[in-house]
């Protein structure tokens, strides 16, 4: 699978609530979720970013709440990868779990608000279309890729446990 | 192994695990609440299922926007209350749930040496009994209901070692508030946090549960402390089992060793936006404040209200602070009513909460507008956590937050008590 989108730059320790207010958890709708993603810190994000746009980040991204509502409003809104140096754990396995595609690299500071990046996530390797930089990523241990591959968790019980 | 080691080992069935390891390991009791248990439920009926693991083994518990907030929140509270009923499983009515990090220790649901998950970070709380405890998401909540799993990997361990005995005015909450502020938000980033030493054998439960509600603000997976006659004798009253009492051997190996003198921490305060921001308190004393609020997952206990009502005591808020009480269950709503201090509470200008999550999250009984500071005893300070993304929140223990609503600005307890 390869994406290619723009990215809108963020910092360390991007917290739950700042990528989805708790006053929005009054719903699980995913359309209305995703219409106030990083509202707080970035007023109509969800209006400004095309599909396929991705979200970087520095240190912890994600870190807080155990709200899945994040991921999910992320997703909503169309972004198709979140980069960062690091994720908060709970974020980390929400994203696993829903199918968000998320990516750990260090190099995350080189890239620039509106850099236009190519991700390949058969070869692990990130270029940056704008100005021409190339970066490896880690493929996920063998335990998450399966999940991965299933399409999530719940696809994944479905196909181990329930026959 | 360590005591997280030993725990996970034992539910994932197998002699031992190893760092970095990822396992499948059985749960004893799985919670979620009425903002994430709704997304749970939905991913469990998409896959229509008709059964749970076992039903003695779930938990709901809604508290974060109740006594319903709106329509909505009404809405997603019924979500849970028809999944608990056709399903059997423990459902917390309003008028009997409580704040559900404070309640299911005090229901006895909890025992040393349980492996527990829960749709809320602050699971980490229920270490401080021993118990292997950490925060997940819905999906993983839906996945444990159907099959009584959870997918892990193996944490390393930091141990933290506190030397001496904590001072006046310092508890849970300003060793943790320290710790964070020492080691930074991400600093025990996928790590199980354990605490030991001298300062922690001397705390009482309300205490460690403090601490350990805090390890995910460090990034901690789980926040431990080894069970003792303390842990024994609140699982005894609680009605619990007392459960399995393990202990790290003396070859365990941590990926870190921590040493804070817990006898020169000074109450401490932690700034907007981040709970690593912690400070002596009497760094903050020019910072007026227009809302104080005393409960939360953190601090609602019945120890917190009566460190609170001392300092209250014959003494009115000032009139320019809005001070909400809020007790984190019925059991400690009715406590402080025997003790009487809810009636000083009410004396001195306070204003009592029902058992709820409420302001914490900004979500109600306590919202700030725009350019609103307060102290609060919860446990975060992020951009908007209470309201308004232009409020600010400082965090704090209990006395700090009584003194500065008295005094109309941050204070040390002693400013008071002069």
């Amino acid at each position: 699978m390869i994406i290619k989108g723009k990215v809108w730059k963020f910092g360390d320790h991007i917290n739950t609530d700042d990528i989805i207010a708790a006053r929005y958890l009054n719903t699980t709708d995913v359309r209305e979720l995703a219409a106030h993603c990083m509202e707080t810190i970035a007023p109509d994000f969800s209006k400004k970013i095309a599909k396929d746009d991705i979200i970087v980040a520095g240190e912890n991204f994600g870190c807080g709440s155990s709200r899945e509502h994040a991921p999910l409003a992320i997703k909503g809104c169309g972004i198709s990868v979140v980069v960062a140096k690091s994720f908060a754990r709970i974020f980390f396995r929400n994203a696993i779990n829903i199918g968000l595609p998320i990516i750990e690299i260090p190099f995350a500071d080189k890239i620039s608000q509106g850099d236009i990046l190519e991700v390949n996530f058969d070869s692990g390797i990130i270029v940056n279309l704008t100005n021409g930089e190339k970066g490896t990523f880690m493929k996920y241990p063998e335990f998450l890729q399966q999940i991965i591959k299933s399409g999530g968790l719940m696809s994944w019980v479905k196909e181990k446990y329930i026959r | 192994m360590t005591i997280t080691e030993k725990i996970l080992s034992v539910h994932a069935g197998l002699k031992e695990v190893i760092p970095g390891q990822f396992i499948e390991a059985n749960v004893d009791l799985v919670l979620a609440n009425d903002i994430t248990g709704p997304l749970a439920i939905e991913e469990f009926t998409k896959l229509g299922m008709n059964k749970v693991f076992d039903p003695t083994k779930i938990v709901l518990v809604p508290d974060h926007f109740t006594p319903c907030k709106d329509i909505r929140s009404a809405e997603m509270v019924k979500v849970l209350r028809n999944f608990a009923k056709k399903y059997s499983v423990r459902f917390y009515e309003i008028g009997k749930v409580g704040i559900e990090h404070a309640l299911l220790p005090e229901q006895g649901l909890i025992s040393a040496g349980d492996l527990i998950i829960g749709a809320d970070s602050h699971t980490c709380t229920y270490g401080a009994l021993g118990a292997f405890s950490t925060g997940v998401g819905s999906t993983d909540v839906a996945f444990a209901m159907i099959t009584g799993k959870i997918w892990l990997k193996v944490p390393p361990t930091i141990k933290f070692v506190y030397k001496g005995r904590c001072g006046k005015y310092v508890g849970g909450k300003d060793i943790i508030l320290y710790t964070i502020g020492k080691i930074g938000v991400d600093g025990a980033r996928y790590r199980a946090m354990e605490f030991t030493g001298e300062a922690i054998d001397g705390l009482s439960m309300d205490d460690r549960l403090t601490i350990c509600n805090m390890a995910i603000e460090a990034g901690g997976k789980n926040g431990i402390i080894a069970p003792d006659s303390i842990t024994e004798e609140f699982l005894l009253t609680s009605g619990a089992n007392t459960g399995t009492f393990y202990r790290s051997d003396e070859d365990a190996e941590y990926e870190n060793i921590i040493e804070i003198d817990a006898g020169a921490i000074e109450p401490q305060v932690s700034a907007p936006h981040l709970p690593s921001n912690a400070k002596n308190v009497r760094e903050f004393s020019s910072v007026s404040i227009d809302q104080v609020v005393i409960g939360s997952c953190t601090n609602g206990r019945i120890s917190d209200l009566r460190k609170a009502a001392m300092i209250a005591k014959g003494r009115s808020v000032h009139p320019e602070v809005r001070t909400i009480i809020i007790p984190a269950t019925r059991k400690v709503y009715q406590q402080a009513l025997r003790e009487g201090l809810i009636d000083i509470f009410v004396e001195s200008g306070c204003v009592i909460s029902p058992p709820t999550c409420g302001p914490c999250l900004g979500g109600h009984m306590g919202v700030l507008g725009k350019g609103e500071v307060a102290i609060a005893t919860t446990n975060r300070n992020f951009i908007g956590r209470m309201g308004h993304p232009e409020s600010m929140v400082y965090l704090s223990n209990p006395e700090v937050a009584m003194a500065s609503a008295i005094l109309g600005k941050i204070s040390h307890p002693d400013e008071v008590q002069k």
